[in-house]
């Protein structure tokens, strides 16, 4: 059994686990019957609904945790903008295709690396829950990749976009990397991934993907956005938010 | 008549997965057991996918099956470990599932971020057979199949992802 603190750090972790893919499969799925082909309508909801998937598994194992009745949906519906604990990367508007793209090869890649640890975690459930992800991020990388290439490779326009992307997006990589007294107590404990140990490799990752989409190689040794883990938002958030947890929260025993 | 293991996974043989009509969950790998503790019958499943929408499905029909059998009290459980693989399909199942028109999965490739990256499957034409074919998307109708073309035959087809 873990002692009252471990358990304490593991539910924050978990939920921001969850909360990072619970944001971006919403954001992702605003693009359902708007992507910009039919082939990539059906291929961003699909990686909307495994982050969704993988989102239920983290909140359903808070609940677990947890000494009071909660279902995963309390924890989706009910909380507040400053309760959500997801890096501000995922909350970030679509803009434009590039946008998307390039924001999910930043996550795709750190959530491949993120889970390459996390398939060693001393907790079973988590170890189970990162052997099952990492087979679907691996989908999601090689989706972002491929449009990385084409868009880089493509027109002066599409060329264009994605550097705006990048050069806006980056600032949000750094955020990734957080680190507390949360992850403090789980790598002591064999439990969370020390994120420290990849990072050289997660920026030399993006840096050669850059180069080969014909795109100039990024500084990971710059000013970078946070506040999302301690619950401060962009505006983006309760946007978001609002669309999201309409429904329940005004009819609250609405069932399927 | 006497409920046994062997009368259930017989009876589950029958039961199919929504989106792949062809396979039942045993050939699928999400059927991994059947169990029966003090006169209750244990169904054990596992989902393909985390977000795999069919598993609502799937629960409901083995219930339903097993119950239009005269078996009742069923309960379901879902384990994520260890973690589903297209390397569960058996032979015969791949063959079926081309017959239906899909390319099944190939082998899963040890896992790495150059795999990853720089990966080319091997994936031949359902229909003619032809190594002449071209990924159209990593994504298809469901989460577990991409989208491939034939520029031999001209038929666009699903191939069933290593997984």
């Amino acid at each position: 059994m873990y002692t009252d603190e471990i358990k304490e750090a593991q539910k924050e972790y978990l939920l921001r686990l969850a909360d990072d893919r619970m944001i971006l499969s919403q954001r992702l799925s605003e693009l359902c019957g708007h992507g910009p082909i039919l082939e990539e309508d059906i291929a961003l909801t699909n990686i909307s609904l495994d982050l969704l998937g993988q989102a239920k598994l983290y909140y359903e194992k808070v609940a677990e945790l947890s000494d009071e009745e909660v279902t995963a949906d309390d924890w989706v519906f009910f909380r507040d903008e400053r309760e959500y604990w997801n890096v501000l990367l995922v909350e970030l508007d679509n803009e434009d295709f590039a946008h998307t793209i390039v924001k999910q090869l930043i996550f795709d890649v750190f959530e491949i690396l993120l889970y390459g640890e996390m398939i060693n975690s001393k907790d079973a459930d988590l170890k189970a829950i990162a052997e099952k992800s990492i087979k679907e991020t691996k989908y999601h990388l090689r989706h972002s990749h491929e449009w990385m290439l084409r868009l880089g490779g493509g027109t002066e326009e599409s060329n264009r976009r994605l550097r705006d992307a990048i050069e806006f997006l980056w600032q949000y990589t750094g955020e990734l990397f957080y680190t507390d007294e949360v992850d403090d107590i789980l790598v002591g404990a064999g439990i969370a991934p020390d994120v420290s140990k990849f990072r050289d490799e997660y920026y030399k990752t993006l840096n050669k993907i850059l180069v080969e989409s014909e795109l100039e190689e990024m500084d990971p040794n710059v000013w970078m956005q946070s506040g999302g883990r301690d619950g401060r938002h962009t505006e983006y958030m309760g946007h978001i938010l609002a669309t999201m947890q309409y429904l329940p929260r005004s009819m609250p025993d609405a069932q399927w | 008549m006497v409920v046994t293991e062997e009368k259930i996974l017989k009876l589950l043989d029958n039961v199919s997965d929504p989106e792949i009509p062809a396979l039942s969950i045993a050939d699928m790998g999400i059927l991994r057991g059947v169990k029966i503790v003090d006169d209750q019958v244990i169904v054990t499943v596992t989902p393909t996918y985390s977000g795999c929408p069919a598993m609502y499905e799937i629960r409901r029909r083995i219930v339903e099956e097993l119950k239009e059998n005269g078996i009742v009290g069923v309960k379901i459980d879902t384990v994520l470990s260890p973690a589903w693989t297209t390397d569960w399909m058996s032979d015969d199942a791949k063959q079926r599932l081309k017959e239906s028109g899909i390319a099944p999965p190939t082998k899963t490739n040890e896992f790495s971020l150059d795999n990853i990256i720089n990966h080319k499957d091997f994936v031949p034409c359902p229909f003619c057979s032809s190594e002449e074919t071209e990924l159209r998307a990593e994504f298809s109708a469901t989460a577990c199949k991409s989208l491939y073309y034939c520029n031999s035959c001209e038929q666009p087809y699903e191939h069933f992802k290593c997984h």
